[in-house]
């Protein structure tokens, strides 16, 4: 178990980088508790599997140090940090027998047989494929494959950390809930350092202590669950986290009075801003109220989502969200208010606070 | 949706059907004619049954060349194939090296094998071929065309620098097919380099080497050309190989009773080793 630090990390595919734009992956600076669970979120091409390789040490950073427990670790090789990985396509050892694809990480480090027939029948059992131990790994299915491969990430008891690069992809949505439980399981048995990439922000939320959403090659939020749904630093994560997403409205402000193209709302504070900066007010659909009072919006469509009915509208010439309960009433002259506390300020796409 | 009925497929497969009765159906059939016939010339034919058969398979000359054939096959086959296996593996997977490798490991594959034939039969020249004349003059005896050994050597040599490139690039398409996760998943794993190869990269493999396997044995089976020009079967009957004894019997001695039942045996032997090499090694992959 390791206390992981990143280092003013940075990295570029190509060489001679140059420009920010050069870098698939921008400044990174941060330090990850040991015994953390860390999910890391973001669409496609964010980054995310770039942060992890280089975790990992498959990847070598253009810039910067990756301290494990105070220890620079940068140069070493990924067997010499003694990582765990899990890749998003199942990677087995087709000749093998399963317990000797559970066996073969330890077996290469010579763990004695005895603690190697403990470890992987606990891993079997754990997996569910203690049936099949004997078995070649070429005939299973895509899921138990995969089952395979986390289980060669977690068979091994005294790594620094275990990475999964959205190891879930190809289990089919049942099990995907009964995997992360035990994974968590593990976790709070364990205690291991857990990093965990997903574009699946709900696997993130429930994997997770504290979400990493990245955007862009950047990290844009390192949170809790409920610090991204309450206060998203930046209008991505306000839109990538919820579903659906904040609602983002182009804003013109003075003082603590915000005109949304001719709609006034008052804020419990002054936002400080530079001048000139593209601002914008966001509000998540759970916290925009319908009723007779208010703000007027044209109603164009309600989708009854079971629990909850999400009603889309136009708003100031913008379209909105608005989240109401299941028999919540919508009335003939519909009118919204906002929640003040649940009321963020953005200039130029990031959060901004303000003196109380 | 009811389905239509009608014979119009047989004119679909119909150019292939007289394409292969021409290429192989009717010379073959020409052969099986020979081999069971006994002829004087003037177009009169007379009825031999299994004689020529039998005769073949009597002669220690068939058997000679038989066994020839074979130790030729298993040497070649048995060089060709890890040696092909080791470059693939040390090939370039990107960058520039790549299309150059591979044009130069290409190269002897697209010259014709008469011309490899003369390249060597020249090469290996004691009086003006490089090879030969620098052996003999560090002091080396060499020469193939009164040494047996020297002959079967430069005939295994230049069968290796023609075709072992066909295993690199059959196994090099095989290596560079595996995803890169399976090396990043080893490397996590601690896997030392044999076992990455062990446990990796001959599986992902084994299909193209079974191909690269059976194209090399059927090739090097049927050899002609190259022995022709180099050695043409000699010294003695040294290099005498089915092939060369075939056209010695049907063109050189114009016994074509003899020569068909050998053609038909010679054919015989190679499908039923195929066969038997490819049934093998898909069942080791049909167990697991």
């Amino acid at each position: 178990m390791a206390r992981i630090n990143l280092d003013h990390i940075r990295h570029a595919y190509g060489p001679n980088p140059k420009k920010p734009s050069d870098y698939s992956l921008k400044e990174v600076h941060h330090e990850w508790n040991d015994g953390g669970a860390y999910a890391l979120l973001g669409p496609s091409g964010c980054g995310k599997t770039t942060l992890l390789n280089i975790i990992s040490g498959l990847l070598q950073p253009s810039e910067g140090k990756i301290l494990f427990d105070g220890k620079d670790v940068t140069n070493l090789s990924t067997q010499e940090r003694n990582i765990a990985q899990v890749f998003q396509f199942p990677v087995i050892y087709d000749t093998m027998t399963v317990y000797d694809n559970l066996a073969f990480p330890l077996r290469n480090r010579r763990v004695p047989e005895t603690e190697v027939d403990r470890r992987v029948t606990e891993i079997l059992e754990m997996i569910g494929l203690s049936d099949r131990a004997k078995k070649k790994a070429q005939g299973l299915t895509a899921d138990q494959k995969q089952k395979i491969s986390l289980g060669r990430g977690l068979v091994r008891s005294d790594v620094s950390a275990i990475l999964f690069d959205e190891p879930l992809t190809v289990i089919d949505p049942h099990m995907k809930w009964v995997l992360r439980s035990q994974l968590k399981r593990l976790h709070k048995q364990f205690g291991f350092t857990m990093v965990y990439v997903t574009h699946d922000q709900t696997e993130a939320l429930t994997f997770a202590d504290k979400v990493v959403v990245m955007y862009d090659g950047e990290i844009v939020q390192i949170g809790t669950p409920a610090e991204l749904f309450e206060k998203p630093k930046h209008t991505f994560v306000g839109y990538f986290i919820g579903s659906p997403g904040m609602n983002v409205l182009p804003a013109k402000i003075d003082g603590s009075s915000v005109d949304l193209d001719g709609q006034k709302v008052n804020l419990s504070f002054a936002p400080k801003f530079a001048a000139g900066a593209k601002m914008e007010l966001g509000i998540r659909p759970e916290f925009v109220r319908l009723g007779r009072e208010g703000m007027p919006v044209v109603i164009s469509k309600v989708e009854d989502i079971g629990r909850q009915k999400i009603v889309r509208a136009t708003f100031a010439n913008k379209p909105i969200a608005i989240v109401v309960h299941e028999d919540g009433e919508i009335p003939a002259e519909p009118k919204i208010t906002f929640d003040p506390n649940a009321i963020n300020i953005y200039a130029d796409s990031w959060r901004v606070g303000g003196e109380a | 949706m009811e389905k239509t009925w009608n014979n119009k497929a047989w004119f679909m497969v119909l150019p292939v059907l007289v394409l292969v009765a021409f290429s192989a159906v009717i010379p073959l059939m020409t052969v099986v004619n020979y081999s069971v016939q006994d002829t004087f010339g003037n177009n009169q034919f007379f009825w031999a049954g299994t004689d020529w058969f039998i005769q073949v398979l009597q002669s220690d000359r068939f058997w000679d060349a038989l066994t020839r054939n074979l130790i030729f096959s298993g040497i070649i086959l048995a060089i060709e194939i890890p040696l092909g296996i080791l470059i693939a593996l040390n090939m370039p997977k990107t960058g520039l090296g790549v299309p150059f490798c591979l044009v130069f490991m290409s190269l002897p594959l697209l010259i014709p094998w008469n011309v490899v034939g003369t390249i060597w039969q020249v090469f290996g020249r004691v009086d003006i071929g490089l090879l030969g004349y620098t052996l003999d003059a560090i002091g080396i005896p060499y020469n193939y065309v009164n040494n047996v050994f020297d002959a079967w050597v430069t005939l295994i040599v230049m069968d290796i620098w023609h075709w072992t490139s066909l295993v690199v690039l059959l196994c090099y398409a095989g290596l560079v097919s595996i995803p890169d996760a399976y090396y990043q998943a080893a490397k996590i794993d601690g896997a030392s380099r044999w076992a990455v190869f062990r446990y990796i990269q001959l599986p992902k493999m084994k299909r193209v080497l079974l191909i690269a396997f059976l194209l090399r044995f059927m090739d090097s089976f049927m050899i002609y050309t190259e022995p022709f020009v180099v050695t043409g079967g000699g010294p003695g009957n040294a290099t005498t190989f089915l092939s060369i004894d075939l056209v010695k019997t049907a063109i050189g001695q114009f016994d074509l009773g003899p020569a068909a039942a050998l053609s038909l045996i010679y054919f015989l032997i190679i499908l039923l080793l195929s066969w038997i090499f490819y049934t093998v090694m898909t069942n080791s992959d049909a167990q697991s």
